[in-house]
């Protein structure tokens, strides 16, 4: 059987093919920032000796008077209104802890969960012994950010139809500074899967399901098998996003589809191969730029 | 993961950082008021010239980690992350002198790259002092020649002192030029250190665009 097999070569700077320089002020721990007193310190930054000084290797944002550091890769920071896909890693007795990416577990309320069936009554101690049969652990969800504690932890609910337990797809693992904020983060695709962005950088591939099931709320999942073309046009997609992380380009469905689109002459496995990356990216970020302008 | 480098000095030694703090399941060692640092050091078995039998939880992996535990705790700002855990893994690949240097070196890169708050770079050296000249990081002959030695963590923009470390008998009045070797070759590296974080930071931020 052959293998292809590389050699280690120095890798030849990304930012020189798209060309352009950037005008931001960029800053190493131990930077100072500014010797201005009058701003506030944000994230990112420290006070030290009369002067802000910067704590992480980013880039300078400031809104009026607040001053801070966006540093390149982060932990998901939970905001209301997220939505994200999470791992369950424990089941504790009137709630499950949630695995998203971020600094500390994020918590499912047995209150925030849907029942199965829609019915919204008063969670009994029978719910709470019946935990283990909705979601156990290494279960996948995707669920809604409800609120944020004070140390940073975040409370998730499935308080809607389309949220709940996930069923059979590829889940891929980007950091969460390349996931744009949009309306609305699920997206049906044309080339026949769909897609979850979580804002934690969890995004889950999925095939489209057949019809729409209004009652099950996400429960029950759907373990029929999955046709191969289904599991080509998945694992094409799962090449895409991983290529479009490499190279930093920001993750929508329309950078996605863009990425599908131009990657279709080549072979789902030739698509990690440096140099066809390479010729994807530039094509789709084309395509973007002719989009926009 | 987290945050991953690769150092290439006399010693080479990749860390990581897998990820930030996360509460694991020592729930009872968690502090309340700021993260904990855990440092753990091992060596490749084919790192020095003699096959190693043990790479890890002999005395010396165990004490280097208590080091790197203690510059850490220096630079990082803990206050920030509290009830978390930061876990620091350092292995080193080939030693020829200057094991602590080059970790301390790899890891702060890595802590950087994993998004964790410091203070400043953390850079270290070693240095010695050999028929009365300051010699500054020391090769592995030269370690095992059996002078006086000398391993510096310096926060390069303040110039405070993260750790200084000497296990020999030095006569004080060679203190200080053992000592000023020892700082202007922790400059040196954190010049290096500093172009290359900022190569990479121009680099990612002119491919996600403005």
């Amino acid at each position: 059987m052959a293998m292809e097999m590389r050699l280690p070569v120095a890798r030849k700077p990304l930012s020189e093919s798209v060309g352009r320089d950037t005008k931001k002020h960029l800053v190493v721990p131990g930077d100072t920032i500014t010797t201005d007193t009058g701003f506030m310190r944000g994230h990112g930054t420290y006070m030290g000796e009369e002067k802000l000084i910067a704590s992480v290797a980013g880039s300078v944002e400031r809104v009026n008077k607040l001053i801070c550091v966006k540093a390149l890769k982060t932990r998901y920071n939970g905001e209301v209104g997220d939505i994200v896909v999470g791992r369950i890693t424990e089941v504790q007795q009137k709630r499950w802890k949630v695995e998203t990416n971020s600094r500390l577990d994020s918590v499912l309320l047995l209150s925030s969960m849907n029942l199965p069936g829609g019915e919204l009554r008063r969670r009994s101690a029978e719910d709470e012994l019946a935990m283990r049969g909705f979601l156990q652990e290494v279960d996948l969800i995707s669920a809604e950010v409800q609120a944020v504690f004070s140390d940073g932890a975040v409370s998730l609910h499935t308080r809607s139809l389309k949220y709940g337990k996930l069923g059979q797809g590829v889940l891929v693992q980007v950091s969460p500074s390349l996931v744009k904020r949009q309306k609305t983060h699920f997206h049906d695709l044309p080339c026949g899967a769909s897609v979850i962005l979580g804002n934690n950088g969890f995004i889950w591939i999925y095939p489209t399901p057949e019809h729409k099931e209004e009652d099950a709320g996400g429960f029950t999942a759907n373990l029929e098998p999955v046709s191969l073309a289904d599991r080509e046009v998945i694992s094409r997609l799962r090449n895409c996003i991983v290529l479009l992380v490499t190279q930093r380009v920001m993750l929508y469905d329309t950078s996605i589809l863009y990425c599908y689109e131009a990657s279709l002459p080549h072979q789902i496995k030739d698509l990690l191969k440096p140099e066809i990356m390479e010729e994807v990216v530039m094509e789709t970020r084309q395509r973007l730029l002719e989009q926009e302008g | 993961a987290g945050g991953r480098c690769s150092g290439s000095w006399r010693a080479m030694s990749p860390a990581y950082v897998p990820f930030l703090p996360q509460i694991r399941g020592s729930r009872a060692r968690a502090l309340p008021d700021r993260a904990l640092v855990n440092c753990q050091y091992s060596s490749a078995t084919f790192s020095t010239g003699e096959r190693k039998r043990r790479p890890h939880g002999d005395r010396k992996s165990c004490e280097m980690g208590l080091q790197l535990r203690q510059t850490f705790e220096a630079a990082i700002l803990t206050q920030l992350h509290p009830r978390s855990q930061i876990d620091i893994y350092v292995q080193v690949l080939q030693a020829d002198g200057g094991t602590y240097a080059a970790c301390v070196n790899a890891a702060t890169l890595a802590v950087l790259d994993a998004g964790v708050p410091m203070r400043d770079f953390v850079c270290a050296c070693s240095a010695g002092f050999v028929d009365s000249t300051a010699l500054a990081d020391l090769s592995h002959v030269e370690e095992a020649a059996g002078g006086p030695q000398l391993a510096l963590a310096l926060l390069p923009a303040s110039g405070q002192i993260a750790l200084l470390e000497m296990d020999a008998r030095l006569h004080e009045d060679h203190l200080e030029s053992v000592l000023e070797a020892a700082a202007r070759a922790a400059r040196d590296v954190h010049t290096l250190l500093d172009r290359v974080v900022r190569q990479h930071v121009r680099e990612a931020s002119v491919l996600l665009g403005d």
